[in-house]
C-alpha cells in the first residue's frame, strides 16, 4: 500500500480531497493502484521508461554527457479529469480560441477594438509579434489559428484558470499520444473500465484541419509538415505527426518558390505543396520577408501564400495574441466580440506597462511571478517566493529599461498529483494543456498534456526547467 | 518522394549493411586465427585495406595487432567506417526519415545502436567485444532487413534502401576477394595443405558464402571461389547478383524498360551489369583479377556518384516566366 502516509499537504490534489478520501473520479483508479504490489508498479514504472529508450523518443544531452540521450520523464500514474470539468473546460476553450481568432483578424484589418479603446493601441502595435507584413493578410477562410496549446493551471480554490495561450506553435500534442501508448503496452490492465475518452485520433483531426484551409487545387491537397530540422528539440513531434498523418516532413531546403507555387524538390523533379504546418517561428519563415539570416525558411514564401497559393498553419502574424501583455487582456476581447463572459478566467495579471501596476509590482516583487511577454518555455521568468534578492534585482532592473516587456502574476498554489518517488507517493504540481484545432470547425482534443514539476516544490513544468509528463484521462462519465 | 529523404534511405540502408561486413570481417578473421599454427601470422591488417582506411589507421595506432586493429574497426569513432560509426550514421539518417520508415524499422535500428553503444561503453571499460558481439551484429542487420522488407511497402523509398545496400555489399565483396586473394596467393605453392583450404573457405565465411559454394562446387579453389563471388547470379553476396538486383531497383525507382536508360545511374549500372552477365571468370584471372576488382569498385563509385546527381543533389531552380498571382491585391 504505497498510498500510506500520502498527504495532499493542502494543495487541491487531482486524485484525493482534502481529507484523503480518493475523489469520485479517481476511485477505480486509485483502487487498481492499490491492488497492485510495490514491486509490480515500479516495475511497470521501468518498462515504461526503456520503451521509451527503445522508441528512440530522447533529446540530446550537450555539454559534459555530449553524446548521451535522454528521455523525458514519464509517470506512470494518470491525472484524472472528470467528465463535467472538462464539459467546462472545453465550452471554455472553443469560446477563447473563438474570440482570439476575431481578434487577430481584427488587428491586422479594421482594428474596431484599438479604435473602441478596449485595449491601447500602443500595447498591440508594440508588441514584438505584431508583424507589419501581415497588416491586411486574408488568411483562408479567415482563420488565423488553426492549432492551439492553451496552458490551463487549478488553483487552491479547485478552479482552472488559463495560465497561457500557446498559438504560435505549441508542441507537445505527440507526448499525448504517446504517453497513452506507453501506458497500453506497460500497464493495459489499468483500462479496464475505466471510460478513459481515446485521443489517437488527433492526427486524423490535425490532417482534416489542414485539408480544411488548402486553397482549391484539382485533386486532394498536398500537405506538408515543416521542420527546422532533426537537431531542433521538437523533432520527434514532428516526425511523429507527419508519420501518422502521412504527409512529407520537409525542411526548408527541400522548398522552393517557383513560378508562383511552393514546390518541393523530389527524386522526379519539383512538386507542388499547398499546406504547410510550419513548425518553424514567423522570424524564420521567409527571409526576404522576416529574419534575412534565416537559414531554415523558404524565402518568397510570404508572397505566395499572399497569393493565396498556398496556405500556413499557423498563419503568420498569429503571435500577436499569444504576447503575455495581450493575454491579460483576453477576458475584455471575449467580452468585446462575442459579448460573454470568459468561461475560464485568466490568472490575475498585472502589466507592468501601466505604472499604477508596475509600482505595485515592484513594491511586492517577492510574491509575484514574473514573466517576459515575448518568451516561452520558461525561459526569461521569476518566481518571487523561491528568488533570492539578487535575481530580484536583475529583474527590477529589466522591468524599469522595458515595463512593456513584463507582467506579473501572483503565485498560484497549482493542483497537486501523486508520483512513484522511490517506494511511496509523493504530491507534485501540474498544470494541463489541451489541444485545441480550428479548421472548418473547431474540435478539442479530449485530453492533453499534463506537466509535472518533478522537483519537490517546485512550480515550474517546462521540461527545460527538470518536468516530466504523466498520460492524462478525460473520462466519458 | 523528396530527394533528401531518398538520399538519407539510401545511406541509411548502405551504413546498416557496411557495418554488418565489419562485423563479418572481424569474426572470420577471429575464428581462422584459432586454427592456424603456430608461425603463421595473424593477419589483421588485411582487414583495415578491406576498408580503404590504411592512412587513418597509422595515423592513430602504432601497430595492427589484434586488439587495436579490432578497436579500429569497431568501436573507433575516429574511424567513419567503424561498426559504432556506421550505426551511428544509420540511426542518424533513419530518424531523418523517422516518418517515412515504419516504426518497426526505426525501433529496430534503434535498439541496434543502443546495443553498439552500450556495447563500446563496457569496451571502454576494459571488455573487448568477443565473438558473440560480431555475429549480434549480423543478426541485427538482418533483422533490420527483416522488418524494412516485412513492414515498409515496396515502393520508392524501399528500393532506395535496397539500392543502397546492394551497391555496398557489391563493393564489400569485392574488396574482400581483393585484399584475400593477394594475401593468399604466395601460399598457392602450398597447394593441399589444410590450411590452404582453411584460407580459403575463410574467405567465403566472410561471405557467408561457404555453404552455399559447398552446394555449387563442393571442392574448394582460387578461381571457383572468384567466379562464385564474382560471377554466381543466385547468392545474394556476390557482385553479379547485386549488380542485377541493384539494377531491377533502379528501373523500379525510374520506371524505364529493361535495356533503356533515362538517367546516368541507369546507363552506368546497365553497362556494369552487361559486362558481368556474360564475362568468364578465366577472362578476369588472365586480365589481372585485382586490375578486375579494383575497376569494379572505381564503377560501383561512379554508379554511387551518378545516383547521387540524378536523385538527390540540389537541382537548379528553373527559370519561369512571371505570371501575376491570382488574387493578389497587386
Amino acid at each position: 500500500m504505497l498510498f500510506d502516509g500520502y498527504d495532499t499537504g493542502g494543495f487541491h490534489d487531482e486524485m484525493f480531497c482534502a481529507d484523503g478520501t480518493p475523489r469520485s473520479c479517481a476511485r477505480l483508479l486509485f483502487e487498481r493502484i492499490a491492488s497492485v504490489g510495490d514491486e509490480e508498479l515500479r516495475r511497470y514504472q521501468q518498462a515504461a521508461e526503456q520503451a521509451l529508450f527503445r522508441m528512440g523518443i530522447t533529446f540530446n544531452v550537450y555539454g559534459d554527457e555530449a553524446g548521451t540521450e535522454k528521455i523525458f520523464p514519464f509517470d506512470i500514474i494518470p491525472r484524472i479529469v472528470a467528465a463535467d470539468e472538462w464539459a467546462q473546460i472545453e465550452r471554455g476553450l472553443r469560446q477563447r480560441v473563438h474570440a482570439l481568432n476575431v481578434f487577430i483578424n481584427d488587428v491586422y484589418h479594421e482594428q474596431k477594438i484599438l479604435k473602441d479603446r478596449v485595449i491601447p493601441t500602443e500595447v498591440v502595435l508594440s508588441a514584438k509579434s505584431f508583424r507589419k507584413s501581415c497588416v491586411r493578410l486574408r488568411p483562408p477562410k479567415g482563420t488565423w489559428c488553426h492549432i492551439t496549446g492553451t496552458d490551463l493551471v487549478r488553483h487552491g480554490d479547485g478552479k482552472y484558470y488559463v495560465l497561457e495561450d500557446n498559438l504560435r506553435c505549441p508542441s507537445g500534442v505527440s507526448y499525448v499520444l504517446q504517453n497513452r501508448e506507453i501506458m497500453k503496452r506497460t500497464f493495459p490492465q489499468i483500462f479496464d473500465r475505466s471510460n478513459v475518452r481515446p485521443v489517437g485520433d488527433y492526427p486524423s483531426h490535425l490532417l482534416k484541419t489542414l485539408q480544411d484551409i488548402a486553397p482549391p487545387v484539382y485533386g486532394s491537397p498536398v500537405v506538408a509538415l515543416l521542420t527546422p530540422g532533426i537537431h531542433n528539440s521538437a523533432y520527434f513531434e514532428h516526425a511523429f505527426l507527419a508519420k501518422f498523418m502521412g504527409v512529407e516532413l520537409v525542411e526548408g531546403r527541400d522548398l522552393v518558390v517557383m513560378n508562383g507555387h511552393v514546390m518541393m524538390r523530389t527524386t522526379k523533379g519539383f512538386e507542388r505543396v499547398d499546406v504547410i504546418y510550419r513548425r518553424i517561428d514567423d522570424d524564420f519563415l521567409d527571409p526576404s520577408t522576416f529574419r534575412p539570416d534565416s537559414l531554415l525558411g523558404v524565402p518568397g514564401i510570404m508572397d505566395v501564400y499572399r497569393a493565396g497559393r498556398v496556405a500556413l498553419a499557423n498563419a503568420p502574424g498569429t503571435g500577436i495574441a499569444d504576447d503575455k501583455v495581450i493575454y491579460a487582456y483576453v477576458p475584455k476581447i471575449i467580452k468585446y466580440y462575442l459579448g460573454e463572459d470568459a468561461i475560464l478566467p485568466n490568472v490575475p495579471t498585472y502589466v507592468c506597462w501601466d505604472e499604477a501596476e508596475r509600482m505595485h509590482v515592484l513594491d511586492n516583487l517577492e510574491k509575484f511571478v514574473v514573466k517576459a511577454a515575448n518568451e516561452s518555455g520558461g525561459y526569461g521568468m521569476l518566481v518571487g517566493p523561491h528568488s533570492t534578492s539578487e535575481q530580484r534585482e536583475k529583474f527590477k532592473a529589466a522591468i524599469n529599461a522595458d515595463p512593456r516587456n513584463y507582467i506579473a502574476q501572483p503565485t498560484l498554489a497549482l493542483s497537486r498529483v501523486p508520483v512513484i518517488v522511490e517506494d511511496h507517493f509523493e504530491g507534485r504540481h501540474v498544470d494541463l494543456r489541451p489541444y485545441v484545432l480550428y479548421g472548418k470547425d473547431i474540435f478539442v482534443l479530449p485530453g492533453g498534456l499534463t506537466r509535472v514539476a518533478l522537483k519537490k516544490g517546485s512550480l515550474v513544468v517546462n521540461s527545460s526547467q527538470g518536468g516530466g509528463s504523466k498520460d492524462t484521462w478525460v473520462l466519458s462519465c | 518522394m523528396l530527394s533528401r529523404v531518398a538520399d538519407s534511405l539510401y545511406w541509411m540502408s548502405r551504413f546498416v549493411e557496411r557495418a554488418e561486413n565489419v562485423a563479418r570481417f572481424i569474426d572470420v578473421n577471429t575464428w581462422l586465427s584459432l586454427d592456424l599454427p603456430e608461425g603463421y601470422q595473424e593477419q589483421w591488417r588485411p582487414l583495415i585495406s578491406t576498408t580503404g582506411d590504411d592512412a587513418l589507421f597509422a595515423k592513430h595506432y602504432a601497430a595492427a595487432s589484434r586488439s587495436n586493429v579490432i578497436q579500429f574497426l569497431t568501436f573507433d569513432t575516429h574511424n567513419p567506417n567503424s561498426i559504432l560509426s556506421c550505426i551511428t550514421a544509420a540511426r542518424e539518417n533513419a530518424r531523418a526519415v523517422r516518418q517515412y520508415i515504419t516504426l518497426e524499422t526505426w525501433e529496430q535500428i534503434n535498439r541496434f545502436y543502443l546495443a553498439v553503444q552500450n556495447r563500446a561503453r563496457s569496451s571502454a571499460r576494459g571488455f573487448p567485444p568477443g565473438v558473440d558481439f560480431f555475429s549480434d551484429v549480423t543478426t541485427a542487420s538482418h533483422l533490420f532487413l527483416g522488418t524494412l522488407y516485412a513492414t515498409m511497402s515496396h515502393n520508392e523509398g524501399w528500393h532506395f534502401c535496397r539500392l543502397g545496400r546492394l551497391i555496398e555489399r557489391a563493393d564489400k565483396t569485392s574488396r574482400i576477394l581483393d585484399t584475400k586473394y593477394y594475401l593468399l596467393l604466395p601460399s598457392l605453392d602450398a597447394v593441399g595443405t589444410p590450411y590452404d583450404d582453411l584460407m580459403w573457405a575463410a574467405v567465403l565465411r566472410s561471405t557467408s558464402a561457404f555453404e552455399m559454394y559447398r552446394k555449387r562446387f563442393q571442392q574448394i579453389s582460387p578461381d571457383k571461389v572468384v567466379e562464385f563471388l564474382v560471377l554466381d547470379r543466385e547468392f545474394p553476396r556476390a557482385i553479379h547478383h547485386c549488380v542485377v538486383s541493384a539494377e531491377a531497383s533502379m528501373h523500379a525507382i525510374s520506371g524505364s524498360p529493361f535495356r533503356t536508360f533515362s538517367n546516368p545511374a541507369e546507363q552506368q549500372l546497365g553497362r556494369l551489369c552487361a559486362e558481368l552477365n556474360y564475362i568468364q571468370v578465366r577472362e578476369i584471372i588472365n586480365r589481372g583479377l585485382h586490375e578486375f576488382l579494383d575497376d569494379i569498385q572505381a564503377r560501383l563509385n561512379l554508379v554511387g556518384d551518378a545516383i547521387h546527381n540524378s536523385f538527390f543533389a540540389l537541382q537548379p531552380v528553373p527559370v519561369m516566366p512571371q505570371y501575376p498571382a491570382a488574387g493578389s491585391d497587386a
